[in-house]
């Protein structure tokens, strides 16, 4: 999964937040880095759907491969990583996070930080929507000796979640992940523990939608697509279920109702974005190599993202959901069953058309990745329903993830530009038959 | 009984392949009155619906000559072609006689045509089968079999007949004998594929996929018999190859005629493995919807679209090569297919080490140009039989 998490842009005006967060993301790589003398034990694992707090309750660090991906591609080295995957053989037409992450590993696994990461004490497996992450730990077990667990999680193809798929993702944790966990760390697992971090986690969530949902005034103060990826960095990562994640929510959010108090719009990485001229709804993951251009494309027409998909990959905390101390494996199982991604596509266009109504925009863009099929297949098809459905316009451009080949800066602003002329003009003349 | 002639049991064979319209489906409907229900490729638990009276039916997608009209607008360049086939076929009228969808979790593309399928045709039934990747029979065994129940209950609300232990243990083994005639068929081609040509066997494994399986096993038979009572054919000097990676998406035709003709002789493959995923009988016993689960769980065919929690990874493909005798494996998957190519690496290694030659090459199931692909699988063939003879 395209997980976010970034380091924040160091030339981002600095927030306490932000620099709260870019110690909590250097103290973890400083740990991962001395694990192997600590002793600390590390699990590779996946964003969507992970099982942060119960690697917290014992004490294991978790890699995720994914951010590894998209922090090589922030830092411009995924080309190179790419390039290695596919002279080993690996194909052009598959997912670009499988692929970077390979070439970083046969580069020496150096992480975003410089330092070299841990081979993982397990591989643990739980893949919440999507098929690759299975085929991308199948091949990092041949890269390692570590014990492969795997949690499947069920699809919600009708929309909703069944006491089966509950029950199966609960047994799968009882008789397989937390065995495996007692085993690779040899303590016993501890409820108790479990539920002080998932305490934890329910704080952070509340304060993180307090400031998901604060797009919703005008101006937005934040940008819950380009933005949001710091903002659900740490909860969407190693992070969640941890005293230091609710202090940092509830210094965001703080920061952030001042904004909103202040009428004040979102701070880009070029520093206070300028008038808030149109509201947009965003589907599909961001583009990591270009991320700042590809922002600016944005700010600099005044256009700001008031919700977004991405920012759920990690669980749909906006629609309610929270981890539940009082029954800690059926709300692990209903977090991992609940994320973005495992969602059926009409409750994505569902989803989609709420957006656009409570977050009052004036249109919604989708970003399709290519290396995603996951999110990709059947966004045509998201483009019109939502359209019919919402009346607001869509618009659709294509780039990449983490393959730098594949975003052509001119095509994508020529489409923005066009794109967001085509709001202004709806905006002047909003009689939708004289519009379209 | 006697043996239609080999032509004539051909050209029915062509002819079923060719019908987009499901002409077969629609007359089986007529005469009948039941519901018949697409699948798409891989694996579905066929004997399930045939005991509740439903026609299966598989869906593979398009060829050639199918002129994407609609598809193409619901799929961009990037992703494989056989969703946007099927959409044509579902928006062309294609699939009427289809009262409903199987779409078996295989990969992220089918997971999401689902529920395009939910909302393009919202009086069909569309069934996402969460196939397990957990073999436990306890975890992944209890939750797939769940999954099977709530099928059943969706077809009878359909108007199909209730489920019963007696009918499915009489369809498993109607199952069993289609399953037997098949592997008799791929045991014929592995020692005398000269007799079985796959640009042949290869329609007959399509037509099965709209017949009732009393009269697709009855195919197979007869076309086996007609096979070895035939006497023009003669051994060819080919090289022996297997073929991997075209386990969803098919081939066009024209390209395994090609491969053939630039000298592979093609001695086992992934084609509409659905006739082969569970690999032997089922034994039925006291519960056969259990005796469903468990041969999916045990007795599977090792998919990419399978994890394999045990076992070497492509230890399965290895001895396929060395059952078979083949001197070659040629990996050929549609372009973008996730699982094929994601596993191909891991594969590659496999048969490297155990000195197995190996090209690779990739298509999309309306590809018309084989220029490209005939030189390299000649080149292929003609440096493997050179070895051979050395
Ligand atoms: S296919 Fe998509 S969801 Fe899956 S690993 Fe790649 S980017 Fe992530
Ligand atoms: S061809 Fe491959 S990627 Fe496409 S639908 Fe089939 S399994 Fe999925």
């Amino acid at each position: 999964m395209s997980g976010p998490a970034p380091t924040p842009t160091p030339e981002a005006s600095k927030d306490s937040s932000q620099l709260r967060q870019k110690e909590m993301i250097a103290r973890h790589f400083d740990r991962l880095a001395a694990a192997p003398e600590t002793g600390e034990k590390t699990a590779y694992t996946f964003v969507p759907g992970n099982l942060s707090e119960l690697l917290l309750s014992f004490d294991v660090l978790p890699v995720l491969p994914e951010i590894n991906s998209l922090q090589s591609a922030m830092r411009g080295r995924s080309a190179d990583y790419i390039s290695l995957a596919e002279k080993l053989g690996h194909s052009e037409d598959v997912c670009t996070y499988v692929k970077s992450d390979i070439g970083m590993l046969k580069s020496g696994n150096i992480g975003p930080t410089g330092q070299r990461l841990p081979n993982p004490d397990l591989l643990l497996l739980s893949y919440t929507g999507c098929f690759t992450f299975m085929k991308w730990f199948e091949l990092l077990a041949q890269e390692y000796q570590a014990p492969v667990t795997m949690l499947q999680v069920p699809y919600q193809a009708d929309g909703r979640i069944t006491d089966d798929m509950r029950r199966y993702v609960v047994d799968q944790l009882r008789r397989k992940v937390i065995p495996t966990l007692e085993q690779v760390t040899g303590r016993a697992y501890d409820e108790d523990r479990l539920r002080e971090c998932l305490a934890l986690s329910a704080q952070a969530e509340d304060d993180l939608v307090a400031v998901l949902r604060a797009a919703r005034h005008r101006p937005s103060p934040i940008d819950a697509y380009f933005g949001a990826v710091y903002y659900v960095g740490p909860i969407f990562s190693s992070f969640r279920g941890t005293r230091a994640a609710v202090d940092y929510y509830r210094a965001l959010r703080e920061e952030i109702e001042q904004r909103m108090a202040h009428g004040l719009g979102p701070v880009t990485p070029e520093g206070e974005m300028g008038a808030e001229r149109f509201r947009i709804v965003v589907e599909g993951p961001p583009n990591w190599t270009s991320f700042r251009q590809f922002w600016k494309m944005f700010s600099d027409e005044g256009a700001v993202c008031v919700a977004s998909t991405y920012a759920k990959v990690g669980g749909m905390y906006d629609l309610g959901f929270r981890h539940d101390p009082q029954r800690p494996l059926e709300s692990l199982a209903e977090y991992c069953l609940g994320c973005y991604t495992n969602l059926s596509l009409p409750t994505r266009i569902d989803l989609i058309v709420r957006y656009l109504e409570e977050y009052e925009a004036d249109g919604f863009l989708i970003n399709s990745v290519k290396s995603c099929n996951s999110f990709s297949a059947g966004q045509l098809h998201i483009l019109r329903e939502v359209e019919a459905r919402s009346g607001r316009p869509g618009g659709f451009i294509e780039s990449d993830l983490v393959d730098p080949r594949y975003f052509s800066a001119a095509n994508i602003k020529n489409r923005l530009e066009s794109y967001f002329q085509m709001l202004q003009q709806k905006s002047r003349n909003p009689n939708p038959v004289a519009a379209s | 009984m006697s043996t239609p002639p080999l032509a004539e049991l051909v050209a029915r064979a062509e002819a079923l392949y060719l019908d987009y319209r499901l002409g077969a489906v629609r007359e089986w409907k007529r005469k009948t009155g039941g519901l018949a229900i697409g699948y798409m490729p891989i694996y579905v638990p066929r004997e399930l619906l045939h005991a509740q009276g439903v026609l299966p039916v598989g869906v593979m997608g398009g060829r050639e000559d199918l002129e994407i009209i609609k598809g193409d607008a619901y799929y961009q360049s990037y992703i494989c072609h056989i969703p946007r086939s099927t959409i044509e076929l579902g928006l062309n009228g294609s699939l009427d006689p289809l009262d409903g969808m199987l779409f078996p979790a295989i990969c992220d593309v089918i997971r999401n045509l689902s529920g395009m399928w939910q909302s393009l045709f919202p009086d069909k039934l569309a069934h996402y089968l969460d196939l397990p990747q957990d073999f436990d029979p306890e975890l992944g065994g209890r939750f797939y079999r769940h999954d099977l129940e709530r099928l059943s209950a969706s077809l009878v609300e359909r108007g199909a007949r209730p489920l019963t232990s007696e009918a499915l243990a009489r369809s498993i083994e109607l199952y069993n004998a289609e399953r037997r005639e098949v592997r008799a068929l791929y045991e014929l081609r592995r020692t005398q594929p000269w007799k079985l040509p796959t640009h042949e066997l290869y329609l007959f494994l399509r037509a099965a996929l709209v017949l009732p399986v009393e009269e697709s096993t009855e195919l197979f038979r007869q076309y086996r018999q007609a096979v070895l009572d035939d006497p023009g054919r003669k051994p060819l000097d080919q090289a022996r190859v297997v073929l991997t990676g075209s386990f969803c998406e098919q081939p066009p035709l024209g390209l395994i005629k090609t491969l053939e003709r630039a000298g592979c002789s093609i001695v086992d493959d992934d084609f509409v493995q659905v006739l082969r995923f569970i690999r032997s009988d089922i034994p039925v016993g006291d519960d056969p919807l259990g005796a469903l689960v468990h041969a999916f769980l045990t007795d599977a065919m090792a998919s990419p679209t399978r994890y394999v929690d045990r076992g070497r990874k492509g230890a399965e493909l290895v001895q396929r090569v060395r059952a078979c005798g083949a001197e070659g494996l040629l990996f050929c998957a549609p372009s973008f297919c996730d699982p094929a190519l994601l596993d191909q690496p891991m594969l590659v290694k496999a048969v490297e080490a155990e000195g197995i030659a190996w090209t690779a090459f990739k298509y999309a199931e309306n590809s018309g140009q084989f220029q490209v692909i005939r030189e390299q699988a000649g080149t292929f063939a003609d440096s493997i039989k050179l070895w051979s003879n050395a």
